[in-house]
């Protein structure tokens, strides 16, 4: 009766603690410029090494600029950080995927993509969004920068078991509804804290007929859910995903993995601490209107009114929020018009997220006054789409097509909204400022943030259908 | 990290209640890629003029205390946020023991991560060892965590209470990783049995 959660946690426990704290072993562990630096010192301080560079990987992605990498960084903050991780991998032997390397990209794209993220694995990296692997049907959350150090040291980590909980969405979604709809519309019924202290357990036919880059884009969001980790069960559609891959066995290890990697599932009497039951039919293309992930409302409704809820608290609440989203109660989301369009991150960059967004841009134009930009996921990403000719079709319809990394998705780089603009992103947060400071970010799938390009404003993608 | 046993040296006086973690370390110094380095900015607000002179009467300041070993202050010492760069700072000044009547506990648990002891002592207490604070290299305190107490510069011993596995942590020099280390024979046999069991596992190496 163990969950699959509970199945993998099994599988890594080294060893226990008096009081219960298990210590954990740690298959595979992430390292990017930004919360690793002091990691790094720890160990030069005490002069300890890194027990397992072999299940180690660095890249730096969160300050790169996306523009032109034939060009210099320039000087700053942000090249400090990257020079040194350049240093820290070199001393420590670490292996590191550069920046001008075509292998560089967002560290939750390219886990999954070079075979290094493999199902029934426990995965952590010195972010949040670290989740994105657990599509693969590993365990992966995101840690903080003493635990990176502890992780480098050790290859494993002090933690007590999570809960368990499933989230179940069965039935057939709608033409023109994605992964991205679908995770809003769950972050949306069980709000940014519903998870808290969990393992969210993906399941029911609609989440099994997701291909792998639809199920990374809704684990990658349970932490906007307030989950320490999403999941997905291995299937044949993750088996066939991970075959070939530069990191992943091939031949006879290949088949001996899956082997094992079809134990992988909870068992059918399995418990949960919560249980959240979806129909896919009742899901509508989704975007969100306020500050926090969870303020999301079908693209054909309109702006809320702060007197329609319930408690006061709430009412100001809303009220901040329409503030600074610069919208009114009962304007309709469909006719926002937007300034900036931002398809990419770790949410909404890989390949498939390209293919969606060039099927609703080709043939047409950015409307007048649009920033519209896309930024593939990896460099791998970006040869892909060059291949298949989708660059032209962004670029002849006046989108930007820019080099891999975080890029607008936070505001750490170059790419940043300015005050008061309005952007339709396919990234995960729309805190206040996230984009740059007085940004206004909107949270959409791909096909809706081409859409909004094309049109200049929010747009039902059904009606490009 | 290193051991704590026994420290004897100059205690600086603080007579001030809730120094908080900005107050310790300003936010604009975390964009630092470093743990160590923030000795210099440790109470920076409190320390240094707009134009980057130093404040003269701050007592870090001024001799002996500028080596300073021991803090003594009043409640509620480190409250505010999680940043582990507070006890950074700290230590990188040359603090290893902070006294005081309470301390927030965040800050606390990141002082012993960080081979710093905080000692919490009633407040008549911390004001006695602030008068000895007060006499500078002629104040010095010991602080002994083996005997768990603090000895006066006249010889009177005052006894601490400290949580007994984190004595023993601090005793040994073993922070997290010190501790999890000594579970390294077990950590090599699961490696090894992952091995025989799950041979495809494939090392990463861009060689
Ligand atoms: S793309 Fe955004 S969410 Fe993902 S790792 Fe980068 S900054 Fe974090």
């Amino acid at each position: 009766m163990p969950t699959l959660f509970d199945k993998i946690w099994d599988a890594h426990v080294v060893d226990r603690l008096a009081d219960g704290t298990a210590i954990l072993y740690i298959d595979r562990h992430l390292v990017h410029e930004v919360t690793s630096p002091q990691a790094f010192e720890g160990l030069r301080m005490s002069g300890r090494r890194v027990r397992r560079p072999d299940a180690t990987l660095a890249v730096v992605d969160h300050n790169v600029p996306t523009s032109d990498r034939s060009l210099p960084m320039e000087p700053g903050d942000s090249l400090t950080q990257i020079e040194t991780l350049e240093r820290n991998v070199a001393e420590f032997g670490v292996p590191y995927f550069p920046l001008r390397s075509a292998r560089q990209g967002i560290v939750h794209i390219i886990g999954p993509e070079q075979g290094v993220s493999l199902p029934g694995m426990t995965i952590v990296c010195g972010d949040s969004h670290t989740s994105t692997h657990g599509a693969l049907g590993a365990l992966a959350f995101g840690i903080g920068t003493s635990e990176v150090e502890h992780v480098l040291a050790t290859q494993t980590l002090l933690q007590k078991p999570a809960k368990n909980m499933l989230v179940r969405v069965e039935g057939t979604l709608a033409p023109g509804i994605t992964a991205k709809d679908v995770m809003l519309a769950i972050i949306g019924t069980i709000g940014t804290a519903g998870g808290t202290g969990h393992v969210i357990e993906f399941a029911g036919s609609a989440i099994r007929g997701l291909d792998m880059a639809g199920r990374m884009t809704i684990c990658n969001m349970s932490i906007e859910a307030g989950a320490r980790a999403g999941l997905v069960a291995p299937d044949d559609t993750t088996f066939e995903y991970v075959r070939g891959r530069p990191f992943a066995p091939s031949g006879e290890a290949f088949d001996r993995a899956v082997e094992y990697w079809r134990t992988l599932f909870s068992d059918p009497d399995a418990r949960y601490d919560r249980v959240v039951e979806l129909r896919a039919e009742d899901i509508a293309p989704l975007v969100t209107w306020g500050t926090s992930p969870e303020d999301v409302l079908p693209i054909t409704a309109t702006v809320p009114d702060p007197a329609d809820a319930p408690e006061e608290s709430r009412r100001a609440q809303v009220q901040r929020m329409l503030d600074y989203m610069g919208l009114v109660p009962g304007q309709r989301l469909d006719e926002l018009p937007v300034d900036v369009v931002f398809i990419g991150s770790c949410t909404n960059g890989r390949i498939e997220d390209m293919r969606a967004a060039a099927r609703i841009v080709a043939g047409r134009q950015v409307a007048p006054g649009v920033r519209a930009m896309v930024v593939p996921g990896s460099g791998m990403v970006k040869q892909q789409a060059e291949r298949e000719g989708l660059d032209k079709v962004f670029l002849d319809a006046g989108f930007e097509w820019r080099e891999a990394g975080c890029s607008m998705c936070l505001g750490m780089n170059p790419d940043k909204l300015k005050p008061g603009q309005r952007c339709a992103s396919t990234s995960n947060r729309n805190f206040e400022g996230r984009q740059g400071p007085g940004g206004r970010t909107h949270l959409l799938s791909p096909a809706m943030a081409a859409a909004a390009a094309v049109t200049g404003h929010l747009t039902d993608v059904r009606s490009f259908n | 990290m290193d051991a704590f046993t026994s420290l004897t040296g100059i205690a600086a006086p603080l007579p001030e209640a809730n120094i908080d973690t900005d107050k310790i370390i300003p936010a604009r110094f975390l964009k630092t890629i470093k743990r160590s380095g923030l000795g210099v900015n440790a109470f920076d607000a409190m320390r240094y003029n707009e134009d980057g002179t130093e404040k003269p009467d701050f007592v870090l300041n001024r001799e002996p205390y500028r080596r300073a070993q021991i803090l003594v202050t009043y409640e509620n010492f480190g409250c505010g946020s999680s940043r582990e760069h507070a006890p950074w700072a700290l230590l990188d000044f040359g603090i290893r023991c902070v006294i005081a009547p309470s301390f927030a506990d965040i800050f606390h648990n990141n002082c012993f991560k960080n081979g710093i002891l905080p000692v919490q002592l009633p407040r008549e207490v911390c004001e006695r060892l602030m008068e000895d604070a007060r006499l500078g290299a002629n104040g010095r305190l010991t602080v002994d965590l083996e005997r768990q107490v603090v000895v006066r510069p006249d010889g009177q011993e005052i006894p601490f209470e400290v949580d007994a596995l984190r004595r023993r942590l601090l005793l040994e020099g073993l922070d997290d990783i010190g501790q999890t280390l000594q579970h390294g024979e077990a950590i090599e046999r699961f490696e090894q049995g992952r091995v025989a069991e799950r041979p495809w596992m494939p090392a990463i190496s861009l060689a």
